[in-house]
């Protein structure tokens, strides 16, 4: 089984998020960036179909030299090589029309990419991928399992979660469930020495057109200040929930 | 022209966030001039949609869409749009909603804008505002394509009733094997319980609550308020609820109209995670709890003595006023 991960190249869960150049674009100033967590899922995923089902895993990105580091750290953990499509990720469209190339020349069976990044959120790529290649999509994926051509997927529903019949080639917007968090890997110094060895191939992009442009950024107003209220009267809190926030 | 929406329904009836889509729907057709048809997937009574502006619903009633299919129903989608002439295609944010609106907007060549919390800014160029960043930001996005395809975000846009009645028409879409391939074998559904999709409380417990046993206490007060629970992320990492009730940046996110967090100190990825829910109410033991920066109330307190005491008054108070 051949098998590409899709890596977003993006802020660590913990960064403060600032815009500039009149707040048209993100500003990376002290930003540190990390595998996005829905891909890493997916990833740690294919390492265990690497090693117990005999699989190789390609990972992929489609973004500016900077993003190599976050592709070393996923081949510092396991994957096999790696590819980046040189090219600003500018629209969702945009990266899913290079992925479905790096797909079709590269013959892989099983695409895995998070079911969105954790920094425009647009929650699209995977099921543009899936539209554009016209392969079978599981969004939402917390479970996946691949016996030969065949596949069982457990997708998270509102309230739930069901079980589909798939067959490969497949497309998978994964999440957290796919792997638990304490499966995460982190890099070893053997690793690392060995990533550096490992393939990283460089390939221009394919012509696309973006279909939306993100023009302008904003943060949210400043919250008002907090209204703290004494434990002994819990009354005025549903007083306040009822007759100024009026939310029960 | 029309603006076409997705009205989505379980087990045959419409949730809240379909008749918000229909308002925001009719909002931009009223300023385009054009009219808002509904596309229905084997629901029971499609009238209701029409006291929130739908003019037209088409009722597809169909035996092989019973159970959830993406790509047949994506492609249904497309063939409504592609019969109404629709340039604007409209989902909610639910779970299905979203799984599907990608591939609809493929096969109809859109722009897609998920995660829209407001009607466009500007119709030419057509500019939406849209949370990124997980809820840490706003992005302003410009679709430049002809066809538009928009998810909507829960509870970023009111209920407006306007009182007409919408047509009906059946609608066969042709559909081929090649749309079934993927089979839905068993689904699991929680029973009687609220959804954090569909709530519009939440009450969430974080490590402050000491241990798994003691959830009674915040599920209590859930019933009392008819809320949903959910959790932090260390809870769920540490096993004492399921993932699926984790809230925050790598977990589920929150947009109800009422979030309550009790023992959570508010680490910047739950923050982002429930940032969209419009009153936050933090119940803290700590004073310097980073959450209470954000909270629209606080009570600083035992957890252990304030939970119980504030469901008795909850009760009392719907009692009261029911």
């Amino acid at each position: 089984m051949k098998i590409l991960v899709c890596i977003s190249h993006v802020p660590d869960t913990t960064s403060k998020i600032n815009f500039t150049n009149g707040d048209s674009e993100f500003d990376t100033n002290g930003v540190q960036f990390v595998i996005n967590p829905n891909d890493e899922f997916g990833l740690t995923r294919a390492l265990w179909f690497k090693e117990q089902q005999g699989a190789s895993v390609t990972v992929v990105n489609v973004g500016g030299p900077d993003a190599e580091a976050t592709l070393r750290k996923a081949l510092a953990i396991g994957a096999d090589e790696a590819i980046r499509v040189n090219a600003a990720p500018t629209d969702g469209y945009f990266v899913a029309k290079q992925l479905a190339e790096v797909v079709k020349s590269g013959g892989y069976d099983l695409v895995i990419a998070g079911k969105e990044s954790l920094d425009y959120n647009g929650g699209m790529v995977p099921g543009m991928l899936a539209g554009i290649l016209g392969y079978d999509f599981v969004n939402s994926c917390i479970k996946l399992e691949v016996n030969g051509s065949e596949a069982k997927a457990v997708r998270e529903i509102d309230g739930g979660k069901e079980t589909l019949g798939v067959k490969l080639p497949l497309v998978i917007g994964g999440q957290k469930g796919l792997v638990e968090e304490k499966d995460l890997r982190i890099p070893n110094m053997r690793g690392i020495m060995m990533a550096r060895q490992k393939a990283l191939t460089l390939l221009e992009p394919v012509s696309a057109e973006a279909k939306t442009k993100a023009v302008k950024f904003e943060k949210p107003a400043p919250k008002s200040a907090v209204k703290m209220i004494s434990a002994d009267n819990l009354d005025e809190l549903v007083n306040l929930l009822h007759n100024e926030a009026k939310v029960i | 022209m029309s603006i076409l929406i997705y009205a989505e329904s379980v087990e045959g009836k419409f949730k809240k966030t379909a008749f918000e889509l229909a308002s925001y729907g009719k909002k931009i057709a009223a300023e385009t001039g054009t009219t808002v048809t509904a596309l229905t997937i084997n629901a029971t009574d499609v009238a209701p949609l029409g006291q929130y502006g739908v003019d037209k619903v088409l009722n597809v009633k169909s035996d092989k869409l019973s159970s959830f299919n993406a790509k047949a129903i994506a492609d249904t989608i497309k063939q409504a749009a592609v019969k109404e002439g629709a340039k604007i295609v409209l989902f909610t944010s639910t779970t299905d909603s979203l799984y599907i609106a990608p591939l609809v907007a493929v096969a109809l060549e859109a722009g897609y804008a998920s995660n829209v919390v407001a009607l466009p800014e500007s119709l030419s160029p057509f500019r939406v505002k849209r949370n990124a960043f997980s809820n840490k930001a706003f992005s302003f996005t410009e679709i430049n394509t002809d066809t538009k395809v928009l998810a909507i975000g829960k509870n970023s846009f009111g209920l407006i009733e306007s009182a007409a009645a919408a047509t009906i028409e059946d609608f066969s879409p042709s559909l081929n094997d090649n749309d079934f391939t993927v089979r839905v074998e068993s689904s699991e559904k929680g029973s009687g319980k609220v959804t954090i999709a569909d709530a519009e409380v939440v009450v969430s417990g974080g490590r402050g609550l000491k241990g798994p046993e003691n959830w009674y206490l915040l599920e209590d007060l859930a019933g009392a308020l008819g809320a949903a629970t959910a959790c932090s992320k260390p809870v769920s990492d540490l096993g004492w609820r399921p993932h699926s009730e984790h809230v925050g940046q790598t977990g589920k996110p929150v947009a109800s109209n009422l979030y309550i967090a009790v023992g959570i100190s508010g680490a910047i990825q739950h923050i982002a995670g429930i940032n969209s829910s419009k009153v936050k109410v933090v119940i803290n033991a700590d004073a310097d709890a980073p959450f209470f920066k954000v909270a629209d109330y606080g009570v600083v307190g035992d957890a252990f003595e304030i939970l119980p005491k504030l469901t008795e008054k909850i009760k009392a108070f719907k009692a009261q006023n029911s």
